[in-house]
């Protein structure tokens, strides 16, 4: 491609045979982008095989060059007008390649969706009208395609733009613009047809060049996703550097910051970048990488914007419309693994409110499960509260992809923040406290014989901070002051209770859960529960809290305290003394009324 | 921003993302210019820092230049250098150069199977001792469960095919037919035990762009891609019995990005100089086999 030319992707999309290498071959041939010679030699290939010439034999000529032979599932071609350089990203039609055709049309700017005028709308006319919708193509454009074969009629035209507008209306997409073409012909491509003389509009060229290619993400409020955080020592190098790119407006030095979901704040102290000159602002598209003015604690995931601009959402449940590609379906009740920009969660798919099932064109609002290929709109949780944008707002924070089983298996955008209802874990531990079936035995006894309460532990901070020594200590003191404490090691649970969960990395809410559980029923048999969680945040903790309800949870920090808005019950130094540390927490369970007594 | 810094900005998003997302990194370096080029957007993508271990499978029948480039450049950016190598190939002397074997089963014992078992950490990987300033046994064992190749799309037909991460399974074979979806900025960062990623941040880089981008930047690549006064230069670097330069007059980046805005090379494939690409089955046979 040339240096400065302004250039554009653009997806072709639409059932299979209804036109789109005939498109392509067509858009090539009218702009003078084939070599030399090329459209000469099929044309005498095809009266030698007494095959009628069709453009699309060309772009299977030209593909077959680029690919010595083998069949590529995702090509690219480049043609150029006056206004721009395109790049033409061939979409499969057939409906195996789905994953293919999502993962060409979610790199477009633009699309031109192929329907054959004679056959009419069918099954992937709807679904890739809809999938490109849902990818954020913005601008797409109807070609009413073999217009030849129902002699020019206006009528028909008239008819099909008419039903497919109605289709698109359901689901929200208003297309640009609807163009009655002959690709074979020629008639509308790049020149107008005289054969439809009825017809006003632009041809498919004129339309194209007329798209437009800004975003004006630079105008849309900041966000920039951390994408990591970088404090490379070698060389005596102290930045500590927040990493990612920018995904809308612009950022400049002494700017305030805020991040979500934690509710840190700070400003910008420097833009950092390697063999540049100095810079002072970052915008939209840009790999960038900032200093803060404070040290604060920010973890990657979190949504760095202005505090003075529009503030996007934080929640934990949330209105999607979602696509599915996966092998399996996707179900209630299991985990999958949430991507939204930055930022990563556990998440959960809460209801389905309503699907269509693409190939016989039906919604329904009864399905239990989304099947590869359906459409869906549902409710989302995820088990902690994540900060993304709605659509209308910036493309990046508001669109997610979910893991099943280590492939991405489906994407979305998320629609609306429900984040005020009642949680999936509230109603379970609503559901769970109705039900709970109690001895004979009250707490308050076994208090009493015990002569402590009953306590859940936790210690946490970064990993080799010495939680697990001050915690076995804590126990072994306990213990020898007569109390009934007892430490669980959480590799235990990994390799015991948690077997069956694996070691995949989007089980971690599982696992929280199962803890939280343990801490119910142990405290609940009147115990002081003592464990260890690696850097836990306020929604863990917050998580633990509700699960161990209606037990109380006492929190002990070692180090850096990585929590945003929780206090800690209390704060201890790394590798504190342990002796120290035991009489530290023995002395705070005391003042709580949890012992009563402790002898060193 | 101009197409130069859109495919920069995206290279760095793809290497940070690697980086976030496995544990165990490494980026292969040909000593090429566009895997040049990678290690250069590395400094970029971490503020000046590579910390990520950059590994060669040296066939020790590289073009000499190159191996002086490597340890000087491994030197000067204090890199984590590691190579590995078929030291049972080179000591039995199974190779093309020793008369034993055809140009693509050497390509298979020297970088094919030299690469997996560097990779999966079963042979000995050899790391630049920046005190030293020579090469020792590394300690590190551990396989290498993320990997990043300077490959491009427009290179050959095989690799326009490739996605940004692109999973391999444990004997690294790679399912063209059935890949994973890649949308938006979305990438496949999960994998299970025993299969590997292949990440490729210069998918979308052309060779015009590579050249722009070195002249931009004022990259130092080897020599070798130079007229010396000879008439001639390679255009693709590999090892010296199977790698011929072609006919150029460029001696200078400005005079290779003329020669390549002018179309004289364009009836020519870049890896034209490659002489085991015209064997049977060439390198796509290669890459599913694990080739770069």
């Amino acid at each position: 491609m040339n240096s400065g030319r302004a250039q554009m992707n653009i997806v072709i999309v639409g059932h299979v045979d209804h036109g789109k290498s005939t498109v392509i071959g067509r858009l090539l041939a009218d702009t003078g982008t084939l070599p030399q010679g090329k459209l000469e030699a099929i044309r005498e290939s095809c009266r030698r095989n007494s095959k009628p010439f069709e453009y699309a034999f060309l772009l299977d000529a030209l593909k077959d060059e680029q690919a010595q032979g083998i069949t590529i599932d995702l090509a690219r071609c480049f043609f150029k007008t006056a206004a721009r350089d395109y790049i033409i990203i061939d979409a499969p039609g057939h409906i195996e390649f789905l994953k293919n055709m999502i993962t060409g049309a979610s790199r477009a700017e633009s699309a031109l969706l192929v329907i054959d005028a004679d056959e009419g709308i069918k099954e992937n006319s709807k679904r890739h009208g809809q999938m490109v919708s849902m990818l954020g193509v913005k601008q797409v454009t109807v070609l009413a395609n073999k217009m030849d074969l129902v002699d020019f009629s206006e009528d028909i035209f008239e008819k099909l733009k008419a039903d497919y507008t109605a289709f698109l209306a359901q689901i929200n997409v208003t297309p640009v613009s609807f163009i009655p073409v002959s690709a074979r012909e020629g008639d509308n491509i790049a020149s107008v047809s005289e054969r439809m003389a009825w017809y006003k509009g632009a041809t498919v060229l004129e339309q194209l060049d007329q798209f437009t290619s800004d975003k004006e993400l630079h105008e849309k409020p900041f966000r920039f996703p951390v994408q990591d955080i970088y404090k490379f020592t070698r060389s005596n190098d102290d930045r500590r550097i927040v990493a990612g790119t920018v995904a809308a407006g612009s950022v400049k030095v002494g700017d305030e910051v805020l991040f979500l979901p934690s509710g840190k704040q700070s400003a910008i102290q420097s833009v950092e970048s390697f063999n540049t000159l100095p810079k002072h602002v970052a915008s939209a598209g840009e790999a960038s990488g900032f200093t803060l003015s404070t040290q604060i604690y920010v973890r990657p995931g979190e949504l760095m914007v202005k505090p003075s601009e529009p503030q996007p959402e934080v929640g934990s449940r949330f209105r999607v419309n979602l696509f599915w590609v996966g092998r399996a379906p996707m179900i209630r009740q299991k985990e999958y693994k949430l991507k939204l920009g930055s930022a990563r969660a556990t998440v959960k798919l809460a209801e389905i409110c309503n699907t269509l099932d693409a190939s016989d064109l039906t919604y329904s609002k009864s399905k239990q499960q989304i099947d590869c290929r359906d459409v869906g709109e549902c409710i989302l949780e995820t088990s902690r509260p994540i900060a993304f944008d709605t659509t209308s707002a910036s493309e990046t924070t508001g669109r997610f992809v979910i893991v099943d089983n280590y492939e991405i298996a489906g994407g979305g955008v998320v629609v609306e923040n429900l984040s005020a209802g009642e949680s999936l874990l509230q109603q379970h531990i609503r559901d769970r406290e109705n039900n709970w079936e109690t001895g004979l035995v009250q707490l308050e006894q076994r208090a009493e014989a015990n002569r402590h309460r009953a306590k859940f532990i936790v210690f946490t901070g970064a990993p080799g901070t010495g939680k697990r020594a001050v915690a076995k200590a804590l126990e072994q003191g306990l213990f020898q002051n007569g109390m009934h404490a007892y430490y669980l090691g959480v590799a235990n649970i990994d390799r015991g209770l948690d077997a069956d969960v694996g070691s995949q990395s989007d089980s971690s809410g599982e696992r929280l859960r199962r803890i939280g559980e343990l801490s119910r029923i142990l405290t609940d048999a009147g115990l002081i529960f003592i464990t260890t969680i690696d850097d836990a945040d306020d929604y863990d903790i917050e998580t633990l809290k509700l699960l161990n309800e209606p037990n109380d949870i006492l929190v002990v920090n070692l180090g850096e305290n990585g929590f945003s808005r929780y206090q800690p019950d209390l704060q201890l130094q790394t590798f504190e003394n342990l002796g120290d540390a035991v009489v530290q927490v023995a002395a705070l369970l005391k003042a709580r009324e949890i012992i009563i007594d402790y002898q060193i | 921003m101009d197409h130069l810094d859109k495919l920069e900005a995206q290279s760095v998003y793809i290497l940070r993302e690697a980086y976030r997302e496995f544990k165990s990194l490494c980026m292969l370096w040909s000593i090429g210019k566009d895997s040049t080029v990678m290690l250069w957007l590395a400094r970029k993508a971490f503020f000046g820092h590579v910390p990520i271990p950059l590994v060669h499978i040296d066939t020790h029948f590289k073009i000499p230049e190159m191996i002086d480039y490597r340890d000087r450049i491994a030197l000067e950016w204090n890199l984590n250098m590691i190579y590995g190598e078929n030291r049972e190939a080179l000591d039995g002397k199974l190779t093309f150069p020793d008369g034993n074997t055809d140009r693509l089963t050497c390509c298979k014992y020297l970088k094919s199977e030299a690469l997996k078992h560097t990779l999966s950490g079963e042979w000995p990987r050899y790391r630049m001792d920046h005190e030293l300033q020579r090469y020792v046994v590394d300690e590190g064992k551990e396989p290498y469960t993320g990997v990043i190749v300077g490959v491009r799309a427009d290179e050959e037909g095989s690799r326009s095919k490739e996605r940004y991460f692109s999973p391999r399974d444990k004997d690294n074979v790679w399912d063209v037919g059935d890949q994973p979806p890649e949308f938006w900025n979305q990438f496949k960062t999960d994998f299970a035990p025993g299969t590997h990623v292949r990440v490729h941040p210069l998918l979308d880089w052309t060779e015009l762009n590579i050249w722009e981008y070195i002249e931009r930047e004022k990259i130092p690549v080897v020599s070798l891609y130079f007229n010396q006064g000879e008439g001639t230069r390679y255009r693709s670097l590999g090892c010296y019995p199977c790698t011929n330069p072609v006919n150029s007059e460029s001696r200078t980046v400005p005079e290779i990005l003329e020669e390549l805005k002018s179309g004289r090379l364009s009836n020519i494939a870049e890896r034209s100089g490659r002489a085991q690409d015209s064997e049977d089955g060439g390198l796509e046979t290669l890459r599913r086999d694990g080739y770069m």
